[in-house]
């Protein structure tokens, strides 16, 4: 119990919220990753999904995707991310080089509930929809932006939460390769028997975690064609699967 | 100091593959040479993924009873389990600590807890798949509560179940190594200290062993699920 009220000292405490050194920085350069990460992989994974989920191929990857991302420890990633030589990067802008390890794999680990989610989303648009939308002399293109991309936008906007919340958690893990955010304190805390830091940072990134989760919920809500509709929905609002983050 | 590590081989003296001078991903000699590194880190993970399997299906067995019995609280538990697996794996650690130590014990809880949230969920979507005409005519037939549950709904829900124990094994596999923060992270130590020496040739066989370990426990339990499950692949009932 003295640890839980030294950690409430020290999450009170301002000095320690600010400086280069504070929870404040490391926590806007956490989230500064997380979100440029997402970024990366919104750009190379919605536009490769909501592509072939419109052409309706490649609906194998979709699954197997998912089930390499689940068997390969992130922690596994990030290590051989960071020993690889990169080509003449010992600095990349405000991450430093473990920070682009950890860029790369962020992104890559934000991929697969990206691109399964916009893929499904996509690809399970009720047929008679689409061939109504064929029958009033839509081109494909027309079809893609004015039907199927509004109808598949609340489980793309699911599988980017999961994703983000993802990132969020796999961001902290980065500390044990040296990389910036909260979760060096989480580890000096260890390595440095300072349980309290450990706690108190801990609990900001479970705060922050359950805050983007939240807003999330509520970004889903927002574009939801049908909110105000008669029907509740036409997708599986079930679909998000529960696992944990950070794996 | 820079450690070498010679091989002898009687004619010439070369740095072994594994060296700091030669430092290969790849590497045949560190295989061979520090064999009983890699199976102590091996038994370690698989001790460490099994216990916090068996833990949470005990913890999540009872929940997803209670959970179908009393649909208020049924909420409650998904509630708790969602917010439990949104909180990264490295910030639960931390809260366990300072009443587990540093034990093989925080971080199968810590696991344990993940496991668990996969768990209850496809434990009770297993239960409530049940046709309740199937629950009827068991009743009918003179079956007790127990009797029901045993021999008609956990055989009928099994296939959900396996389902999620499968994806519960394999993020735990992929989980344990970041128990390495308490020093018990089994294959996840060995990458640590290969982060930390700059030792590519531990960092890449550890990493490979676990993606390893993975697959083999996944088809593992595929395995078990065909054995138990005698009637969905056609050779009559039993």
């Amino acid at each position: 119990m003295r640890n839980l009220r030294d950690a409430w000292h020290y999450l009170t405490t301002g000095s320690n919220w600010g400086g280069s050194e504070g929870m404040w920085h490391l926590l806007v350069q956490q989230l500064l990753l997380s979100v440029t990460a997402l970024a990366v992989a919104m750009a190379v994974g919605l536009t490769l999904a909501l592509w072939l989920g419109h052409l309706g191929r490649a609906g194998f990857l979709s699954v197997n995707v998912t089930n390499v991302g689940r068997a390969v420890p992130t922690f596994a990633l990030l290590a051989i991310l960071v020993t690889l030589d990169h080509p003449g990067t010992a600095e990349f802008g405000p991450y430093g080089r473990a920070g682009l390890a950890t860029l790369i794999a962020l992104a890559l680990f934000a991929l697969p509930p990206i691109f399964t989610n916009a893929y499904v989303a996509v690809r399970e648009v009720p047929a008679a929809v689409k061939e109504s939308a064929s029958g009033m002399g839509m081109t494909g293109s027309q079809r893609f932006w004015r039907v199927e991309l509004p109808l598949a936008m609340p489980l793309v906007v699911s599988g980017i939460r999961l994703a983000l919340v993802q990132v969020w958690a796999t961001a902290t893990i980065a500390a044990l390769v040296a990389g910036p955010g909260l979760g060096t304190l989480i580890t000096q805390g260890f390595y440095r028997t300072d349980y309290p830091k450990g706690i108190a940072a801990a609990f900001v990134v479970g705060v922050v975690a359950l805050a983007l989760e939240v807003g999330g919920a509520f970004v889903e809500r927002a574009v939801d064609p049908n909110r105000k509709g008669t029907a509740t929905s036409s997708h599986p609002s079930g679909s998000r699967p529960a696992e944990p983050v950070g794996t | 100091m820079p450690v070498t590590l010679l091989v002898e081989d009687g004619i010439s003296i070369q740095p072994s593959c594994y060296s700091r001078l030669v430092n290969k991903w790849y590497c045949a000699d560190y295989l061979k040479d520090r064999h009983s590194d890699l199976t102590s880190a091996l038994s370690q993970h698989l001790q460490i993924t099994a216990w916090s399997l068996v833990v949470g299906i005990l913890i999540a067995f009872p929940l997803a009873l209670v959970a179908r019995r009393l649909p208020p609280l049924q909420g409650l538990i998904l509630g708790a389990s969602t917010m439990i697996y949104t909180i990264p794996s490295l910030a639960l650690f931390p809260f366990l600590v300072p009443f587990t130590g540093i034990s093989m014990t925080t971080v199968v809880i810590g696991l344990a807890l993940y496991a668990l949230t996969i768990l209850v969920r496809s434990m009770l979507a297993g239960l409530v798949g049940v046709p309740e005409e199937v629950r009827e005519s068991a009743r009918g037939l003179g079956y007790g509560r127990t009797r029901l549950l045993f021999r008609v709904e956990l055989p009928l829900a099994l296939p959900v179940i396996m389902a999620g124990l499968r994806v519960a094994t394999v993020s735990t596999v992929a989980l344990t190594t970041i128990g390495t923060l308490v020093s018990y992270g089994g294959l996840g130590n060995l990458i640590r200290d290969g982060v930390q020496n700059d030792f590519k040739a531990e960092i890449l066989a550890a990493s490979v062993l676990c993606v390893l370990l993975a697959i083999v426990l996944d088809a593992l339990v595929v395995a078990v699920q065909w054995l138990v499950t005698p009637w969905t692949h056609g050779r009559g009932a039993a």
